[in-house]
């Protein structure tokens, strides 16, 4: 299993680097962030590999998207090609196969012993909320100050200027 | 069970591809998800040692590291907004005002 999340973790970030278009790149990097979910999934890091998917592949790379298309920088295309159509076609079905076998990989053995196994076990969103909330709380409080930033940041230097 | 040594040897096959994307790639667009890259196969390393340790404080860092990637992509794109905005390019070679 490893193996083969790791194989398309680099397939797919080869493909970004070397992707001319944009949306294609960011396409690919949304493959490599799911198979790095799923070898947090492997690393016993649940929190973490549901806060990849929602964060990295949800918020961020939609926001990235939202920027490529709103500059509009790639050049134009002619219509789709039964080549092209093939290739997206084999990418549906990779996603869907990863997806799978994540969902094969969650679900092995029996659900309630695996339960049982996670409650005060490693890497739950139990475990690393107690260290988040007390060892790790100021460095908690400091993140939030940083996201705060960001946000002003960002508003302040995407403002329309108005003369 | 992988070894340890598999999984530094992934992250660190994604840290090289997304490092040489930052230095052959000429879209800052591109770039910026070639950091992106490079901050994940960090978390990769990170959450790997975790494991092996038995310590959970590396699923901290993680943590702490997505943070920053989400405060680095919302700043990083309005920047980009901006230049776009002003030079009508995202061409690192072009974004040259501050050359010496």
């Amino acid at each position: 299993m490893f193996y083969i999340i790791g194989g398309v973790a680099v397939l797919s970030a080869l493909i970004m680097v070397t992707n001319k278009k944009p949306v294609s790149a960011a396409m690919s990097l949304i493959v490599t962030m799911l198979c790095l979910s799923g070898m947090y999934v492997l690393l016993d890091a649940h929190l973490i590999a549901a806060l990849q998917i929602i964060v990295y592949a949800g918020a961020i790379m939609v926001l990235f998207l939202f920027v490529i298309m709103l500059l509009n920088i790639q050049e134009k295309e002619g219509r789709l090609s039964g080549h092209k159509i093939f290739l997206q076609f084999a990418w549906i079905m990779l996603v869907g196969y990863i997806f799978i076998s994540m969902v094969k990989l969650i679900g092995g053995g029996s659900l309630p012993a695996r339960i049982e196994e996670s409650i005060n076990g490693f890497g739950t969103t139990k475990a690393v909320g107690e260290i988040l909330f007390t060892d790790f709380l100021l460095p908690f409080e400091i993140a939030s100050i940083l996201l705060l930033a960001a946000i002003v940041g960002a508003v302040i230097l995407a403002k329309a200027r108005v003369d | 069970m992988v070894p340890l040594n598999h999984y530094l040897i992934l992250s660190a096959i994604l840290f090289t591809i997304g490092a040489v994307g930052v230095f052959t790639r000429r879209n800052a667009l591109i770039i910026y998800m070639c950091i992106e890259l490079m901050l994940n196969a960090v978390n990769l390393t990170f959450i790997a040692f975790s494991k092996f340790l038995n310590n959970m404080d590396g699923h901290i860092f993680a943590f702490m590291i997505m943070t920053v990637a989400a405060a680095e992509a919302a700043v990083g794109l309005a920047i980009i907004l901006a230049i776009f905005r002003n030079r009508e390019t995202v061409n690192v070679d072009d974004i040259n005002l501050m050359k010496g």
